[in-house]
């Protein structure tokens, strides 16, 4: 539609360089120059990736050669299991996302729908205990774990049982503020329309909401798998065998001295982590900039 | 819209409802619920108690009774909120609870205790396990101690070694680690020693050779007394008589070094102490009130460091946060203009940093920084040496420049929005009144923008506040700042600092860093309390 009347408008006058410069050349240079920077970090990675063995040094050299030796050196590296620390990440973020959402829905839906005594208080709590991010804790939760893990092996200290359960412990917090946000825009009427009909409130949340609801569940469910494919600190502390440890962990041990570290190998691992993630984020792109813009736009 | 349904539902429930509306509600509610979901939820719960169970069970086992207790209760409340007719809201919100209240509330208040103890490097344990530690590794062997005949062996089944010993008068007696010499009847002699005995299985040569590290760690105590001392193999063959150079006296609760006679008493501070002041290492657990308070704020050492850290973490989170903003902001305003082509390439091109795991990023971006190999120094700049993660004030500027460009495509997405919930009508109104551009921008719509955003740069500027992964990864805090007692570097943030007191280096200090994180908890949440007054956010929630 834009662009229909961008033509219109041009063909009816001859082209004048210096207006359209004025009105919309000057942002075109100001995207590109911004694309740049986007972009060159990115650029850089990807060639220096494709450089069959390459230092840091030897990563200068954009595209100078090209090839997949580095990809297959981290795959099958046995000091370095990139695949385990693969699987790791997709297994505990996908996890704690899928939690992350449930759990956030449920209390979210209880707080949209229902009216009971300290609802109020309870959804100020939950914004206000957040501002103790858990990172803060760590030391805490490090020798919370390990006490438990000297109990009960299976969910304590070096377990993904025991880091899901601690990222959980986040699950009520950000997330249930904006899902009850937007479980506030879908009208009160369809609850009750199904209520006559004779569907319990069990029913009316699992079928009826939850659909409703897809789009902020998403966008939950992408912050959430992000915020935990990045998560240092806790992970590192929690995580204490190679074996069972996550990319953030193991890829940052890897070039904790970037200078000799096989940097192409680096970068290649750096490539894969990213795709899975960046594809996700493209492909629900959309959602996202409703998710991010609902708790301000009101 | 919104608000509308809000106030629905707000005002009918008001009234509470009568009984038969009650019992219309409990049928209609049976009535829903197939046997399905009925069959569901007691399997649930049958899962859940069984779990629950168990864990009881070993908690008995370990003698874990507070636990025990905690676990039994909130089982209880748990079957009992499932199994109830009403108490539906806490249906919905009990399991995110119980999360919440485990690993957000109990290890903030843990967090708290904490830092009011010594809990670190050589502060980890029980007083008794100190004193056993310390007995040991100051085992020293007796000058005129007369040599035993010494056979290695294992216990069967366990693995553990021991050693069987024939002392100069032809008396035979065996022992572990943890079990004191005993008789041993029956021994089979060779030449004068022992070298095999019932109920223990003689190592060859071979074997001995094999596990030398684990033979020559052996210290078999002499008896129960450790002030005698205990029987040590250099090679497998023979062993002497080793005794602490340490004495320990109970009653007294001193420690007295044989050697020099220094005496080391229990002075209250978690380790045996001389009067001179020397501590003896590991020492152990105890609560020492606001001392790491008042260490973090008035110990010169530190009290520096934790000054310039705030102010730099402080100036980070602010910096960060506008320029981002002001970024994200002016690109959305170039890009909001629908006579511009290709606007949507742009914004996919533009966001990319944003989907890209930060992590990756910031180690990327410390590559590319790296001041003799780095892409930036060796092609962009043409081979210069620019220090730009080890100077103490350029290495700040990277970390800016780097979480700008990890920051902006989330500003410009936030801005973006705004700007289009922003009606046209206003602008063209204040056009049709004479207004400049800049005027309509600076007049309107900045003002109704901010308004939107305002919660939103709150929230970035807390998250910010505690970037750990940006610092982390880019410069790992450095570069070191060489005066600090403990490993704090010139572009450290708070949050950083407290992973380092507590995680790196040779000493751990799970107390200090604990103060720290409750001295940060504080900060943030006074900012948070003042922001929130001002932008009326919590107001907001009905």
């Amino acid at each position: 539609m834009s662009t229909i009347t961008g033509r219109a408008a041009s063909t009816r006058r001859p082209f004048n360089f210096g207006r359209w410069f004025r009105t919309t050349g000057w942002r075109h240079v100001v995207g590109v120059i911004v694309v740049i920077f986007s972009l060159f970090p990115i650029v850089f990675v990807v060639s220096s990736s494709l450089n069959p063995n390459g230092t840091l040094t030897g990563s200068n050299a954009l595209f100078s050669k090209i090839g997949l030796d580095s990809y297959i050196r981290i795959i099958s590296d046995p000091q370095v299991p990139f695949t385990t620390w693969f699987a790791n990440t997709l297994i505990i973020a996908g996890i704690t996302a899928v939690c992350t959402v449930f759990l956030g829905a449920l209390a979210a839906y209880s707080f949209s729908r229902m009216r009971f005594t300290g609802r109020r208080m309870g959804l100020i709590t939950i914004v206000v205990v957040q501002m103790f991010p858990q990172l803060l804790a760590v030391v805490a939760i490090f020798l919370l774990m390990s006490a438990i893990g000297d109990l009960f092996p299976a969910i304590g200290l070096n377990t993904h049982v025991g880091l899901i359960m601690v990222y959980l412990g986040g699950a009520l917090g950000v997330n249930t503020y904006l899902m009850y946000g937007f479980f506030n825009t879908i009208p009160a009427s369809i609850d009750e329309a199904a209520k006559i009909d004779g569907a319990g409130h069990a029913r009316i949340f699992f079928t009826i909401i939850l659909r409703l609801v897809a789009p902020i569940l998403a966008v939950v469910a992408l912050l959430s798998f992000i915020s935990s494919v990045n998560e240092f600190v806790i992970a590192s502390v929690l995580l204490v065998d190679t074996e069972q440890q996550t990319l953030a962990v193991g890829l940052t041990k890897l070039v904790s001295n970037p200078r000799y570290a096989d940097w192409s190998a680096f970068s290649a691992g750096a490539v894969m982590a990213a795709l899975p993630v960046m594809a996700l984020f493209l492909f629900l792109q959309k959602y996202i900039v409703g998710g991010l813009t609902a708790g301000s736009v009101k | 819209m919104s608000t509308i349904t809000d106030d629905e539902v707000a005002t009918e429930p008001e009234r509470k409802p009568t009984k038969r509306q009650r019992e219309a509600a409990r049928i209609a509610d049976a009535a829903s619920g197939g046997i399905k979901v009925i069959l569901g939820k007691i399997l649930l719960l049958a899962i859940v108690d069984a779990l629950a169970l168990y864990a009881i069970f070993v908690l008995f086992l370990n003698d874990q009774w507070l636990v025990l207790g905690l676990v039994a209760v909130v089982t209880g409340i748990v079957n009992w909120i499932y199994f109830s007719r009403r108490k539906l809201p806490a249906k919905y919100l009990t399991p995110g609870v119980i999360f919440l209240v485990v690993f957000q509330v109990f290890v903030l208040l843990y967090t708290g205790y904490i830092a009011f103890t010594n809990y670190g490097t050589g502060h980890n344990g029980t007083k008794e396990q100190a004193v056993s530690a310390l007995m040991s590794a100051a085992l020293e062997r007796v000058p005129d101690s007369p040599t035993y005949g010494v056979t290695v062996v294992e216990q069967p089944g366990t693995g553990t070694l021991g050693l069987l010993v024939t002392d100069p008068e032809g008396d035979v007696q065996v022992g572990m680690n943890d079990a004191p010499l005993a008789p041993v009847n029956g021994a089979d002699m060779e030449g004068g020693k022992a070298v095999a005995a019932d109920g223990w299985t003689s190592l060859s040569f071979q074997q001995v050779l094999g596990r030398t590290d684990e033979i020559t760690s052996l210290a078999v105590p002499y008896s129960d007394d450790p002030n005698d001392g205990a029987i040590r193999t250099p090679d497998g063959t023979s062993g002497y008589l080793y005794v602490s150079t340490l004495e320990y006296d109970e009653a007294a609760a001193t420690i007295t070094d044989v050697a020099t006679g220094t005496v080391y008493s229990d002075i209250g501070t978690g380790a045996f102490t001389s009067e001179d002041g020397e501590e003896l290492m590991p020492g152990w657990q105890i609560t020492v009130g606001a001392d790491n308070f008042v260490r973090a704020v008035t110990d010169e050492r530190l009290g520096g460091p934790l000054l310039y850290v705030t102010l730099w973490t402080f100036a980070f989170a602010l910096i960060s946060v506008a320029t981002t903003f002001f970024l994200g902001l002016f690109l959305a305003i170039v890009f909001n203009d629908m006579r511009m082509r290709g606007r949507k390439i742009y914004r996919v091109l533009m966001i990319l940093p944003y989907a890209i795991p930060s992590f990756l990023s910031a180690l990327v971006w410390a590559g590319m920084m790296n001041e003799s190999f780095g892409f930036i120094n060796e092609v962009l700049l043409g081979g210069a040496s620019v220090p730009w993660l080890t100077d103490p004030t350029l290495a700040k500027v990277s970390v800016l420049i780097v979480n700008l460009w990890l920051g902006f495509p989330y500003m410009f997405l936030v801005c973006t929005g705004a700007l289009q919930s922003i009606p046209d009508e206003l602008q063209e109104a204040a056009t049709v009144d004479g207004a400049k551009p800049w005027a309509v921008f600076r007049l309107i719509k900045l003002p109704l923008l901010l308004v939107t955003v305002a919660p939103l740069l709150i929230a970035s500027f807390a998250f910010n506040f505690n970037n750990f992964n940006v610092i982390y990864m880019l410069t790992d805090g450095g570069p070191r700042d060489t005066d600090a007692p403990i490993p704090v570097g010139f572009t450290d943030i708070l949050i950083s600092m407290v992973y380092k007191v507590a995680f790196t280096g040779q000493t751990r200090d799970y107390g200090l860093a604990s103060a720290y994180s409750i001295i940060i908890f504080i900060v943030v949440a006074v900012i948070s309390i003042i922001a929130f007054r001002k932008t009326k956010a919590l107001e907001e929630l009905n």
